[in-house]
């Protein structure tokens, strides 16, 4: 049994197949579970989904490289998956257009907010340097946040595991916040949600209205596209 | 073939926006570009294809699981979070529901200004 086991992740062509089936399998199975106790924020999918496959890695002895070897597939559907996001922005450019100043506004406040808020905490909290870095970009979404860790000397796939965490959080506070604030636009719903949270963010507002998601979407590229072009900048200028 | 274009498509614009943010120098993410680029496409055809329109929104249903094959490399930094997970977890809660709330309040204050 444990030979047939190290058998499969030796060779790629079992590898590729076992990585991708555990993967898709414990999200399915995380799906399920999400639906059947009624949504709670803490039982979201992708965190349940992480604790089965890590779980399996750790005690069937699996490296994380030849895991990610199978599931590279999966990674890197979210570029073509970000790509995507220009449908429901087309949808709804005659609402973008209307809301003039208070997008770009909201949005530069938002992204800013984002890195500086983590970068003083993390400070203060006494991060060591490659902890801080990771998670300076930790709003935006996986692959502009790998980049963004490893340019400023931070650990790509520690910044990964952050951004998913951060997603996690934007979802369970967005309805609690939102009520508190009485804020019932959607498309401002939606926005922060893109701006704080990401793909977690815009995937939980599609679940508000497409609209919610639309400005999901748009918060989500846009703080991706700020952060991605300011922050090593940024970070070189005041000499972190 | 149901489904293939829009494929088709959004790898094109994917690779596209690879392309020219590498031959223009530019530090801004591929797919962020290409989403610009599907975007003024869209603009210039005036409509989105109904394929197009279902496989978008079947992705998008599912993005978190797209994060999960990079968020599970938290697993290889089992000492650092041992040794700092705490703090990183109340930094990332904190200013996530600071983001949240200062974003949302600006531009629903920004738009309850503009109706005036």
């Amino acid at each position: 049994m444990n030979t047939l086991w190290a058998w499969l992740w030796a060779d790629q062509a079992t590898a590729i197949p076992s990585a991708l089936l555990l993967t898709l399998g414990s999200y399915a199975l995380a799906l399920r579970l999400y639906h059947l106790t009624g949504r709670p924020a803490l039982l979201h999918p992708a965190i349940s989904a992480m604790a089965v496959i890590m779980t399996v890695l750790i005690v069937g002895h699996v490296d994380y490289a030849r895991y990610f070897d199978g599931a590279a597939f999966i990674h890197f559907l979210l570029g073509p998956a970000t790509v995507s996001l220009a449908v429901p922005l087309y949808r709804n450019l005659g609402h973008i257009r209307r809301m003039g100043w208070a997008l770009p506004a909201a949005l530069i406040l938002g992204a800013t907010l984002a890195v500086a808020s983590a970068w003083t905490l993390g400070t203060w909290l006494g991060l060591s340097p490659v902890s801080l870095h990771s998670l300076l970009p930790k709003s935006v979404t996986t692959p502009i946040a790998m980049g963004v860790a490893a340019s400023l000397g931070g650990s790509p796939s520690l910044a990964a595991g952050l951004v998913l965490v951060t997603g996690v959080l934007g979802c369970l506070f967005a309805p609690l916040t939102y009520r508190l604030m009485k804020i019932r636009d959607p498309a401002v719903q939606g926005f922060a949600l893109g701006v704080a949270a990401h793909g977690f963010g815009t995937a939980k507002a599609f679940e508000i209205s497409p609209l919610a998601g639309a400005f999901a979407s748009l918060g989500l590229g846009l703080t991706g596209l700020l952060t991605a072009m300011a922050l090593p900048w940024l970070a070189r200028w005041i000499g972190l | 073939m149901e489904g293939l274009h829009a494929l088709l498509t959004l790898l094109g614009f994917t690779l596209a926006g690879e392309v020219l943010a590498h031959v223009a120098g530019l530090p801004v993410p591929g797919p962020v570009i290409g989403m610009a680029l599907l975007l003024a496409a869209l603009v210039i055809r005036r409509g989105v294809s109904a394929e197009l329109e279902r496989v978008s929104a079947l992705i998008q249903r599912h993005l978190s699981l797209l994060f999960i094959p990079a968020g599970v490399g938290l697993m290889t930094h089992a000492a650092a979070l041992r040794a700092e997970g705490g703090p990183l977890l109340l930094a990332l809660a904190a200013s996530t529901l600071l983001t949240l709330s200062v974003t949302a309040w600006t531009l629903a204050w920004m738009l309850r200004n503009k109706q005036r």
